[in-house]
């Protein structure tokens, strides 16, 4: 159905090799979410999956077959725009009809598949109205059903909720977990919010400069970084990195600490540091705590942790929940 | 914030400018219109007088007034058809990313910058003439004999030519379009399944309707109103087998010498003018909707 592997994919634009070289295997019906700082090549990766960039070497096999040559059309995928790409022209049933009539589909059966896609995405009502006249959300599920109809081996979507904004971004995400539980197929989902992807995947792929950094489910990538690169980017706010003899005492370059793994006192700890900031957000505290020679720390705590600028606290962190990486960024056992 | 007396106001400051444009256009449309009526000969100033509208009798009783009025539609049609089919090609093959776009792109532009009179007298010289001219010489060459483009083709090579002019301007605007289109779209179509041909035909061309429509009102004003291309060439003929309707006006005008029938002309190309700019909006102005 929808199995992808990657075998030494590589991708470059005259001297800048944007993908040096990638392996990786997506299981049928998965929901994987390829994340990762801007330009980290995640995008690209996405493309060429698609067929809209040509791989400089390597293979790609979509259900088992080798689809690397083949043009986008014949490799079964439906993608997901950033920009949406709706036809401006074409009514909403048009858009959601366009590919069916490019496959030859007869009218009736193509309206009566669009009519479906329709319903389950809420559009029935749009369905005579052109993109213009439909806010960002309804552009959204068009672009969805336009990939739906076409019952493709696997939905690739390309930052697909970056344009929304925060409480729409919400209900589009649940949305899209929602269509995926529906339709069991294998989606890959592109995006730079660390957020959507823990809350979203099933496996999460973290690149940085074309490489694959660690794959894993969301909770592996969060209790188990496999390096300081993933430590700092999974999680939200970031994991607190230091290096040093505090370091040092721990026989690691670096250790991480995450702001939810740090305890607070006012009378003693470890360290000690003046609060710059408090965030209150009624559930969660979170504190960013100028530390004597670690710069800022921060800290989650209780919605009951009452300290402001400038208070004195002292923080210590959960022994078992350190992480330590030695020279080479990479987690020590 | 348009409030009652804002409006007001505003409507008096632009008054002035729309009373000038007003007489600006009326005035010498007025004028005609009486000359249209007037017995009006420079070559014999003692007649004067009314002439009722024996001036425009004389127009719609010339042999040549309806094939005159054919001329310029066919003028106007072939030169819209031409330049609107090739605008759109060439406009797709200089949009590529090749090397040496810029200066690729002002060579495609520079016909625009040749005065018509100028265009007109090349391609009549150096290219179509029957013993200097390029393609007699390629004809010789292929051992056929040279084709008298001018008396055998009138209007087809006034055609050509015209078209040679205003095929820049038509590209410049399309390309524009072009380059507005966004490759989202394109790639959108292409996953879709639609092949190169259904996507000109789906997405590019749907998108390029509205600098089109933009391309066919402009050139219709000025190819309604052609002179240069005809009066540089053929004259008119042979015989009078390119003669259109602003050089049956001239020919009254400045041969004849008739300023009222001349401005009788002048009124029925207005007449036509509006007829065909009706049509035009009738079956294009929804384009130009946002």
């Amino acid at each position: 159905m929808g199995k992808i592997v990657l075998k030494s994919v590589r991708k470059s634009f005259g001297d800048v090799h944007v993908i040096p070289s990638v392996d990786l295997t997506i299981e049928n019906g998965e929901f994987v979410v390829f994340v990762g700082p801007s330009g980290c090549g995640k995008s690209t990766l996405l493309r060429l999956i698609a067929g809209l960039e040509d791989t400089t070497s390597g293979i790609i096999e979509i259900d088992g077959k080798d689809a690397t040559a083949l043009p986008p059309a014949k490799r079964g995928l439906a993608m997901v725009f950033q920009s949406y790409a709706l036809y401006p022209h074409m009514t909403v049933r048009k858009n959601i009809m366009f590919p069916l009539k490019m496959a030859g589909m007869d009218l009736a059966a193509a309206t009566k598949k669009a009519d479906a896609a329709a319903k389950v995405l809420n559009l029935t009502s749009y369905m005579e109205r052109k993109p213009g006249q439909l806010s960002g959300g309804q552009r959204q599920r068009v672009a969805i059903g336009r990939a739906i109809v076409r019952e493709p081996a696997a939905f690739l979507f390309d930052e697909p909720l970056s344009n929304l904004d925060a409480a729409l971004r919400g209900n589009m995400r649940l949305e899209i977990t929602e269509l995926h539980q529906t339709l069991k197929t294998t989606m890959i989902y592109v995006t730079h919010d660390q957020v959507e992807a823990m809350t979203m995947a099933d496996k999460i792929v973290v690149l940085q400069a074309g490489n694959i950094e660690q794959v894993g489910s969301p909770l592996e990538l969060y209790n188990h970084p496999a390096n300081a690169f993933v430590a700092g980017f999974i999680g939200s706010p970031h994991m607190n990195l230091l290096t040093g003899s505090d370091a040092q005492a721990e026989g690691a370059l670096t250790i991480g600490v995450r702001p939810e793994h740090l305890d607070i006192s006012t009378t003693a700890g470890k360290w000690k540091g003046v609060v710059s900031v408090a965030e209150l957000l009624g559930s969660d505290t979170f504190l960013h705590v100028n530390v004597e020679g670690h710069g800022t720390m921060t800290v989650r705590g209780g919605g009951d942790v009452n300290l402001r600028h400038g208070d004195t606290v002292y923080l210590t962190p959960q022994p078992d929940k350190m992480h330590r990486f030695g020279t080479d960024g990479k987690a020590l056992a | 914030m348009a409030t009652q007396s804002s409006r007001a106001t505003a409507r008096l400051m632009v008054a002035p400018s729309v009373v000038l444009l007003f007489i600006w256009m009326i005035v010498p449309l007025a004028m005609t219109i009486w000359f249209s009526f007037r017995i009006y000969r420079l070559l014999s100033p003692e007649r004067s007088g009314w002439a009722g509208v024996r001036n425009y009798t004389w127009f719609f009783n010339s042999p040549d007034f309806w094939l005159g009025i054919s001329n310029t539609l066919l003028l106007v049609g072939g030169v819209l058809a031409i330049t609107i089919v090739f605008g759109v090609l060439i406009a797709m093959l200089i949009d590529q990313p090749v090397w040496g776009q810029g200066p690729l792109r002002i060579l495609v532009i520079s016909p625009f910058f040749v005065m018509p009179p100028v265009a007109a007298s090349i391609w009549e010289n150096l290219f179509m003439h029957p013993q200097n001219g390029l393609l007699a010489a390629a004809a010789r060459g292929l051992g056929e004999q040279p084709i008298l483009f001018l008396e055998s083709y009138p209007m087809a090579s006034v055609i050509f030519i015209v078209s040679w002019e205003w095929l820049p301007f038509a590209t410049l605007i399309l390309l524009t379009a072009l380059q507005s289109l966004s490759s989202e779209q394109l790639e959108a179509a292409e996953m879709d399944g639609a092949s190169a041909l259904s996507r000109f035909r789906y997405i590019t061309l749907p998108h390029m309707t509205r600098a089109i429509t933009v391309v066919i009102l402009i050139q219709t004003i000025f190819l309604l109103g052609i002179f240069g291309e005809i009066f540089t060439t053929t004259q008119g003929g042979p015989g009078s087998a390119s003669t259109t309707l602003p050089y049956m006006i001239y020919k009254q005008a400045l041969i004849a010498k008739d300023i009222g029938r001349a401005a009788a002309g002048g009124i029925i190309a207005v007449v036509l003018a509006n007829i065909v700019a009706f049509f035009l909006m009738r079956s294009m102005g929804k384009h130009l909707d946002a």
